[in-house]
């Protein structure tokens, strides 16, 4: 059976932590930092838990600052 | 040709890509007479009736702002509504003509003529800092002749440009020479004059916004700086003044408009009872004949501003002067034009029998 | 598999459309405005009309669409975009001319632009933001505030003996002969998002094909305004929003 692989790049500096993205992924990949924030204050979107990313693109649908970028494999 | 017919068939001949306006006495005629020549079927010229002259003016705005030939017309209370778009075509530097063809208010007042909107047209009239070049034709050749000059200088100071009509000059019938049909610009050809207009990115070039805001304050106050020496410019460069029998007068009538030609038999009336009287007539209202007029009045023993407005202009006269010589006003309201004798009466009574 | 095996540019599924700029956006963390910005670059940049697009940008929270999208734009005094609009489509037929206005600038101050450019079938699309508040002045009421909804102009709940009723004008726009194409979209999830897409897309493509006014109005959610964090603000626009203003097409002349 084919395997997905997908990884997302979320752009910190453009990132506001919204935390649509975290609640849009089916796969529980995201969540927002903690303690570090961007520039402008934000605790901004990373991927928690990347081995579970299958590269659906939800996250980057849902963002409203478009600062997300999906990158995936298909392994066969 | 009627004044308001002319200002319609003026526009069509200057190449004008669209009108934009809402019917209201007494200028609907260059609606009507707009719709009736079907230009878009000629010139390709655009003509649309829109739901009010608050959308009408914005419409103008847009066409200004995409660096088109637009005009619009309308009468005083109408003129009222388009203030919002006057306030933000000058803060957004469009080039676009607007026409006043006065009636008497406040209010719905009358539909009968006036020059009541004087202060409105030269002083601001919307909000914020502003001028707009306002041109005031006393006969219906000026009416074809100002739609010419009036975009020739909102395009060169990137401005509006007003045509303050009262209802005299846009209701009455008169000879005129029209100007050859001009071609309308070609996008090339307006793309080249307008770089700053909205026409679509051709080529992928830096996109173009119009807008009038700006937070900023430093910019903003740039900005109005900016529009300040266009103002000054103009100023320099625009004014504009017919000055009859005025070098040996020792009274000087002012007047603008169709009070400007009743007033002229009026002089002629007192220069024929022997009293030396001349005639100052401003054709720009904004920038105002400030150095025509004191010239005029230098040697002059009283002034009387003659207004179809309880005395709007007489403040420009005295500044002009600096209040050196008495200045009087006289005036008719309510859509009542004065008959060349209550003038001289006037003269009578406020100078000349004193 | 590597991270860095996936993270190639060959791999690379989805990225910010070119036309959406850097500039950062204004908006509050969450905003449905940045979610509909993203899909109008889209859809202009699919539909290669980046030389002759236009905007025309509101007075409110998208006022400042001009500084995200890269298009020529237009600025428009509170309501008269579809007067702009009218003008601008008019006077060069070929461009794609759009405006982007929230429901105080369509649906109070701008209604009778709205509806007259709609009547007269202006060959124009509008994308028309309901979050049921003004955004930008501070959360006041606005015509589509919900009954019982709290805003700064009604801190106790939009009453209707002193508010009037919440307006649901889509439909008025639908029953209008001059509207091809009138929807009703959100943008709250994956599936809505590409729906929302699909619908400017198709409101676009009857600009230009001159069928008449398009009307794309995308349920959205303030959540500064409503003073919920953004997934929040998502539950109770399902909870609340949905049952007066459903989505789904109100009229689509094609079919």
């Amino acid at each position: 059976m084919a395997k997905i692989h997908g990884a997302v790049v979320v752009n910190t500096d453009r990132c506001k932590g919204c935390n649509l993205c975290v609640v849009a992924c089916p796969s529980h990949v995201l969540d927002l930092q903690k303690k570090e924030v961007n520039d402008r204050g934000y605790h901004f979107a990373y991927m928690s838990n990347p081995e579970a990313c299958i590269g659906c693109q939800s996250c980057a649908w849902v963002c409203p600052d478009a600062c997300i970028e999906v990158y995936r494999v298909v392994e066969k | 040709m009627k004044g308001n017919e002319a200002l319609a068939v003026a526009a069509i001949r200057y190449g004008a890509d669209a009108y934009f306006g809402y019917p209201i006495t007494p200028q609907s005629e260059v609606l009507e007479t707009l719709e009736a020549l079907k230009p878009w079927e000629t010139t390709g010229m655009v003509v649309l009736q829109a739901e009010s002259e608050v959308a009408a003016v914005n419409m103008v705005y847009a066409g200004a702002a995409c660096g088109k030939t637009v005009l619009t017309s309308t009468s005083s209370p109408g003129f009222s509504l388009m203030q919002e778009g006057m306030s933000y075509m000058a803060a957004s530097e469009v080039p676009a003509l607007m026409i006043n063809v006065m009636r008497g208010g406040p209010g719905l007042g009358t539909i009968h003529p006036s020059q009541a909107d004087y202060f409105q047209a030269c002083k601001g009239g919307g909000h914020g800092d502003y001028h707009a070049i306002v041109l005031a034709p006393s006969s219906v050749q000026e009416m074809v002749d100002f739609v010419a000059l009036g975009w020739d200088l909102a395009f060169k100071y990137r401005c509006v440009s007003m045509i303050l009509a009262d209802g005299v000059v846009g209701q009455m019938m008169e000879k005129v020479v029209l100007p050859e049909q001009r071609p309308r610009r070609t996008e090339e050809e307006i793309r080249k004059l307008c770089p700053w207009a909205v026409t679509g990115r051709k080529d992928m070039r830096p996109r173009n916004v119009i807008t009038s805001l700006e937070l900023d304050d430093d910019i903003m106050e740039a900005n109005n700086h900016r529009f300040q020496a266009t103002y000054r410019e103009i100023e320099k460069n625009e004014t504009r003044c017919e000055l009859i029998n005025t070098e040996d007068c020792d009274y000087l009538i002012v007047a603008f408009g169709s009070p400007a030609r009743i007033s002229m038999k009026a002089m002629e009336m007192a220069r024929e009872q022997g009293y030396k009287v001349g005639l100052a007539r401003p054709i720009t209202l904004w920038p105002f004949p400030v150095n025509q007029i004191r010239e005029a009045a230098k040697n002059v023993k009283g002034i009387l501003c003659v207004e179809l407005a309880t005395g709007q202009m007489i403040e420009d006269v005295k500044l002009a002067i600096e209040c050196s010589k008495p200045v009087e006003h006289f005036g008719r309201l309510g859509g009542n034009v004065p008959a060349p004798d209550e003038i001289l009466n006037a003269l009578h009574e406020k100078f000349l029998d004193k | 598999m590597e991270l860095n095996e996936i993270i190639r540019p060959e791999n690379r599924v989805y990225k910010k459309p070119e036309l959406l700029n850097d500039t950062h956006m204004h908006y509050c963390p969450g905003c449905s405005h940045g979610v509909v910005h993203k899909l109008v670059a889209q859809v202009i940049e699919e539909m290669g009309m980046q030389e002759k697009a236009i905007g025309v940008s509101p007075v409110g929270c998208a006022v400042f669409a001009y500084n995200y999208i890269d298009v020529d734009w237009l600025q428009a005094a509170h309501g008269r975009a579809p007067a702009m609009a009218t003008a601008a489509k008019r006077l060069m037929p070929d461009k794609l001319v759009f405006t982007y206005q929230g429901d105080g600038d369509l649906a109070a101050i701008g209604t009778a632009e709205t509806i007259h450019a709609c009547n007269r079938a202006e060959n124009i699309t509008i994308i028309f933001i309901n979050n049921a508040i003004y955004g930008m002045t501070g959360g006041q009421m606005a015509p589509t505030t919900l009954l019982g909804q709290k805003t700064a102009t009604c801190p106790y709940g939009r009453r209707v003996d002193l508010n009037g009723y919440p307006l649901a004008i889509a439909p008025l726009l639908a029953q209008l002969d001059g509207t091809c194409y009138v929807t009703r979209q959100s943008v709250h999830t994956v599936a809505n998002v590409r729906k929302t897409k699909a619908a400017i897309r198709k409101a676009f493509e009857n600009s230009m094909k001159g069928l008449g006014t398009s009307v794309v109005e995308v349920v959205s959610t303030c959540n500064t305004g409503w003073k919920l964090i953004p997934e929040k603000a998502n539950e109770w626009m399902v909870e609340n929003m949905f049952a007066k203003y459903p989505l789904g097409d109100l009229k689509n002349k094609e079919e």
